[in-house]
């Protein structure tokens, strides 16, 4: 019987221009042997929502170091409840104070990792928590 | 309600899953399909094809503004390759594609080769399909990087564009079998760089080499430069003139008979290939063959002839 290919979109959301990060967790999951859809710098909530489903992604991995989490990452769990798509897991990472992360999860973000995580525990947690 | 059912009535996510279906194989996903069979036929479909970098996603990017600017719904579907060691793959031409995200009058599907070798995935020529049942007017099918000879694209599309850029080798090269046969349109992208005419010059001498017949279509070599937008409307009027020549001349019917020609003997490799093989396996032949192909007992021309007659090899063993 045909299986499900796990796929994932990596995207950073807002004005911030430092793309190694996601660029390093995009390529953890490729050699975990995921489908990734990277689509880069720059991104609005209205971009990466619609991209992921267009794209009919299992969960969506958001990397920002801007600051501006806590009005970017909750808009994005906010479009995908309206386009009734909120079956699709989000979770982020990148420079977050530990005092925001309660917060963000309560807005609908899966899990939240900070500096210091590794690939290996990255692409675990997406094999756990992620599945069709 | 069945997933076509919804694509009709125009939901993106039903159309979305659909796709996923058909890339992952999943057999519910036929029958979908030959729900919105009668409904495709419509869209105009664009291949474009090139080396790794030449410009690809870009280019597709800006082809895709000025379809927008005239007011018809594109529909995208980039590939990108499959890893052969891991299975994963990065699907990145949407970089590219970004500010088309939210439009709903575009819809940009990113599919990994998945180990198919002629430029497209297996399931591109059904993603195609949906998208041209959504209503899309165009399709631009963007291939993966290519060398020389994964031409597929070329009965996929009515219209085939070979994307080239300066610098990738002499008029030796140009003359060479393979992908530079399959162009209705030839672009020279980057062409603010160094040696772009000198590319583009080559390529019409090639041009120039081949006998044509009256009445031929002859490719033209347009020089754009992606990144900036130049060139692009002059490329999109060539489109049309194609397009026009093709529908004018008849010859669209001989490349629609062509297209579905290849497209059934393809499904019916696979499936006949899947069925037969599965058998096999199952029935334990299989095991059997390939031990005796060890031991040189069978040897796999009498095999195959076997399996084809129907003859079962473990109650008739071989006599020979």
């Amino acid at each position: 019987m045909a299986e499900r290919k796990l796929r994932i979109l990596v995207g950073k959301p807002g004005l911030d221009g430092h793309d190694r990060g996601a660029k390093v967790v995009a390529r953890a999951f490729r050699d975990a042997g995921l489908e990734v859809i990277y689509t880069g710098l720059h991104q609005t909530p209205e971009q990466i929502v619609s991209a992921a489903i267009q794209e009919d992604v299992d969960c969506i991995g958001l990397s920002i170091l801007s600051g501006a989490h806590n009005t970017l990452l909750p808009r994005v769990c906010d479009l995908l409840k309206e386009k009734k798509a909120d079956d699709i897991t989000v979770f982020c990472g990148g420079v977050i104070p530990e005092d925001d992360i309660p917060g963000l999860k309560l807005a609908g973000l899966k899990e939240v990792f900070t500096p210091g995580t590794s690939t290996e525990d990255i692409v675990a947690w997406v094999k756990a928590n992620v599945g069709c | 309600m069945a997933l076509a059912e919804r694509i009709m009535a125009g939901e993106i996510r039903a159309a979305a899953r659909l796709m996923r279906d058909v890339d992952d194989g999943f057999s519910s996903a036929l029958e979908e399909l030959k729900i919105l069979y009668p409904y495709t036929g419509n869209a105009w479909i664009i291949g474009i094809t090139g080396p790794p970098g030449a410009g690809k996603s870009t280019l597709t990017d800006q082809i895709t503004a000025a379809f927008r600017a005239q007011g018809k719904r594109v529909g995208i579907v980039a590939i990108d390759p499959t890893s052969p060691f891991t299975g994963g793959a990065i699907l990145g031409d949407r970089i590219r594609m970004n500010r088309h995200a939210d439009d709903e009058g575009v819809f940009i599907r990113s599919l990994a080769t998945r180990g198919a070798l002629g430029g497209i995935s297996r399931s591109t020529g059904d993603v195609v399909n949906i998208m041209d049942a959504m209503g899309m007017d165009i399709v631009i099918i963007e291939t993966v990087g290519v060398g020389q000879d994964e031409i597929d694209i070329v009965r996929m599309a009515h219209t085939t564009v070979v994307v080239m850029v300066p610098g990738l080798g002499d008029d030796i090269q140009a003359i060479k079998a393979g992908i530079l046969e399959i162009a209705d349109v030839f672009v020279v992208n980057k062409a603010d760089r160094d040696g772009a005419d000198r590319t583009a010059r080559e390529l019409s001498m090639m041009l120039d080499m081949g006998k044509r017949k009256d009445g031929e279509w002859l490719p033209k070599v347009m020089k754009t430069e992606a990144a900036r937008g130049v060139g692009i409307d002059d490329l999109v009027a060539e489109f049309d003139l194609h397009k026009t020549w093709l529908l004018d001349t008849g010859v669209i019917n001989r490349f629609l008979a062509e297209k579905n020609s290849t497209v059934f003997a393809d499904m019916l490799k696979e499936r006949l290939f899947a069925e037969v093989h599965g058998r096999l396996v199952q029935s334990g032949e299989l095991g059997t063959i390939v031990e005796g192909m060890g031991t040189r007992a069978v040897d796999p021309y009498s095999a195959v002839e076997k399996v084809l007659s129907g003859i079962s090899l473990v109650e008739q063993p071989q006599s020979r």
